[in-house]
């Protein structure tokens, strides 16, 4: 049976481990931000104007970008789930640079010290080394480092900065972008579409197979930042990858807002996995829209957790068009006290034999909500398909919250679903029978969430699984 | 000589509801003391005291251990100084495997005991649980599994022994560890737990049973009986047969 703790700790110990040293303030440090002396805060068709030419952008981003504005200024905001009330589009800077280098530097000496500290703390460059094939990373609204193995850009592997790749690949972007999610989807799909920058863009031709994960990783400096980072991902068909995405942000204790965009699409008897720790500061707003489109045969696997930010709605989306296609949903949210974790999935059965399983673990702690919010739908055409979704809740303690909203729709009688909800508390004598071996309440208490969520974080690669459990024992120690 | 543990005139409450009313008991370093008696009359909870659960308040008496009253202590930190609870039920802990959590309890036994000395390696330890289980005649992918996670009644009283023999303890309380077990399955696991004892002779032991057969096993150098919430009687390994036949009625 795979175990991530005890196998981790004998790589720990022979690597000093990359994320082992983790602590809160390595997120919640801020470096100064100078720079955001140049940029105001609040949106205009000026700023999505600004944007556009600061990129020396083609005439039809600009276009769309527009579009996209447009339709942010007519969308509301969404009447259902967690209040966004507070959310204050005047007070958030939409775009600013802390370095002028467009495309990223391509080595890490080569990025700003205090910068590059950032992700030194954060344990980027050193996983860059020891296990990924590639790296993004972004500071603010733009890429600052990216990189990729040599084989695998022989291969005609793309592992982007997104700006650049709508100067250098200009038709294979347009055929894609915003095509799988539209700007008039919903509100924070429009402001991303007329605000976004940066993010990654990553194209795996035909039979390719990346056997290492690549990563990015968004970080937001500044105070009351926003990140509308944009990835596009492309995988061809019989191809195969796997990309890590990682989140961070100092707590201000003002709000700042994370609206990216994920679009992916998996060709015909493709793989790819998208994992992703998202751990913003409690004060940020993340309102990220995750969506894939897959082809006949293919295979979509989301491995998602979420720790951070103090309001967060996110439902990756799988649209099975092809049949025979998969998408699987693994997700892990922590609300701790004055956290919202509304997050979930969306599936959509069109093509025949097409099959989904979502398993999400939820944790409420310190009077923190945490909410599965579910959208399946088995329509007409989609013959025997199959979907199983498993929702587990622990609620730590009396003042904390779980809900459960499961919106299931089937449209055919050769589909089978199945849904299993369940909720539990810790147990006083799961935690005695711990501490009775000489193991502290906090300790037993971790322990015993650790293994709650063991069946997802054991899907991530090692070292990020040390990560999560890490996380987690900080969301424990911290009342 | 100062006794290993000493209880003196314990009394102890659940919800308000007296169920200790009063319990002596001294057990010197080596010995094995047994305590029988009808459901209900208050071993579990005797058991659950000593160990520091959370839910049992002590209302009168105390529980001196090596000279020392551990009643301020939390389960944990009785734990660390050497006091063991092997469970009637073991807990099923999914996730969490019974050899994460045992380096877990052996580190955390290792930093009291030394908190200078850096914990214990990885595969250090994995080369001392290997050894310790080939001795209890247990599989190797036995530790691999989740803690007592769909284990039968057996392998969860055989993990019980296996924590018991990694972690040492001076003081074993054992709460019915015979219960639930067919005949061969307690054979294989007193003798476990008396390879255990017989290494340490420095070690007391208190076995809580209903039934006299594990005494075959686990020879008794004392025998108590209880029944609402006192010991009402004490004596030698004879008693445990006069009970045998007799029953605890006419006590």
């Amino acid at each position: 049976m795979a175990d991530p703790h005890v196998k981790s700790e004998v790589k720990e110990e022979k690597s000093e481990g990359i994320f082992a040293g983790l602590n809160r303030d390595t997120f919640d440090h801020s470096d100064p931000s100078e720079y955001m002396e140049k940029f105001k805060k609040g949106i205009s068709p000026q700023l999505v104007a600004h944007i556009s030419k600061d990129k020396d952008e083609p005439e039809w981003m600009l276009h769309q970008r527009m579009k996209a504005y447009e339709y942010f200024t007519r969308i509301p905001l969404p009447d259902w789930g967690p209040s966004l009330e507070k959310l204050d589009f005047d007070e958030i800077c939409f775009f600013a640079k802390a370095a002028d280098k467009k495309g990223g530097y391509d080595s890490w000496d080569k990025v700003p010290a205090y910068i590059k500290n950032t992700f030194d703390r954060l344990g980027i460059p050193e996983a860059e080394k020891q296990v990924l094939a590639g790296v993004g990373a972004q500071y603010e609204s733009e890429v600052i480092y990216h990189s990729i193995e040599k084989e695998l850009e022989e291969q005609g592997v793309l592992f982007l900065d997104m700006d650049v790749a709508v100067e250098k690949h200009p038709e294979l972007v347009q055929k894609y972008f915003m095509k799988c999610v539209p700007a008039n989807d919903h509100k924070f799909a429009a402001l991303h579409g007329a605000v976004w920058s940066g993010g990654t863009f990553l194209y795996v031709p035909k039979g390719v197979k990346v056997e290492k994960p690549l990563q990015a990783y968004f970080r937001m400096n500044a105070m009351n930042m926003g990140q509308f980072e944009h990835t596009l991902i492309i995988i061809d068909d019989g191809a195969e990858a796997h990309y890590i995405e990682g989140c961070s942000a100092p707590k201000y204790g003002s709000n700042a807002l994370h609206a990216g965009c994920v679009e992916v699409f998996v060709g015909k008897g493709a793989k790819f996995r998208y994992s992703s720790v998202e751990n913003w500061s409690k004060d940020t707003y993340n309102l990220n829209t995750k969506r894939a489109i897959i082809e006949e045969g293919g295979i979509m696997e989301w491995v998602g957790g979420n720790m951070g930010s103090g309001v967060t709605m996110l439902y990756p989306c799988s649209i099975l068009k092809g049949r025979n296609s998969r998408a699987d949903h693994l997700g892990i949210a922590f609300a701790n006290a004055g956290q919202t974790q509304d997050t979930g999935a969306k599936i959509f059965h069109l093509g025949e034999n097409t099959s989904s399983r979502i398993v999400m673990k939820s944790i409420s702690k310190g009077g923190g909500k945490s909410i599965y919010r579910g959208d399946l739908r088995i329509v007409k055409t989609a013959k025997n398909a199959i979907s199983q979704v498993e929702c587990d809740a622990l609620i730590l303690d009396p003042i904390s919250v779980s809900d459960t909203y499961p919106n299931i729709k089937v449209d055919n009688n050769s589909a089978t679903v199945n849904h299993e909800a369940r909720v539990g508390r810790l147990n006083e004598e799961d935690i005695f029978y711990l501490t009775s071996r000489g193991i502290p309440v906090a300790q037993a208490e971790a322990m015993i969430v650790n293994g709650f969520i063991n069946p997802i974080v054991r899907e991530l690669p090692l070292e990020y699984a040390v990560e999560m459990n890490r996380l987690i024992e900080l969301e424990m120690e911290n009342l | 000589m100062t006794a290993l543990l000493d209880i003196k005139n314990l009394e102890v409450a659940i919800d308000g509801k007296a169920i200790l009313k009063g319990v002596n008991l001294t057990i010197n370093e080596g010995e094995v003391h047994t305590l029988m008696g009808p459901n209900g009359s208050g071993k579990s909870t005797l058991s659950n005291v000593i160990m520091g659960h959370p839910k049992y308040e002590v209302t009168g008496g105390d529980i001196y251990y090596k000279g020392k009253s551990i009643l301020k202590m939390e389960a944990h930190e009785r734990a660390l100084i050497g006091i063991f609870l092997a469970f009637q039920y073991p807990k099923e802990i999914a996730g969490v495997t019974l050899e994460e959590f045992l380096l877990a309890a052996y580190r955390a036994k290792q930093a009291h005991a030394d908190p200078s000395k850096p914990p214990i390696l990885v595969f250090r330890f994995k080369k001392m649980l290997k050894e310790v289980m080939a001795e209890l005649k247990m599989p190797e992918d036995f530790a691999e599994r989740f803690l007592n996670h769909g284990f039968s009644g057996g392998e969860k009283k055989k993990a019980e022994a296996l924590q018991m023999a990694i972690l040492q303890p001076t003081l074993a309380v054992m709460d019915e560890t015979d219960s639930g077990l067919d005949v061969d399955a307690l054979k294989t696991i007193t003798a476990n737990i008396d390879k255990v004892m017989r290494k340490r002779e420095k070690t007391g032991t208190l076995l809580i049973t209903h039934y006299q057969r594990i005494l075959k096993h686990l020879k008794p150098d004392y025998v108590h009986v209880m029944k609402n919430g006192r010991i009402v009687k004490s004596g030698g390994p004879k008693l445990a047969h006069e009970l045998e036949e007799e029953g605890y009625e006419h006590l």
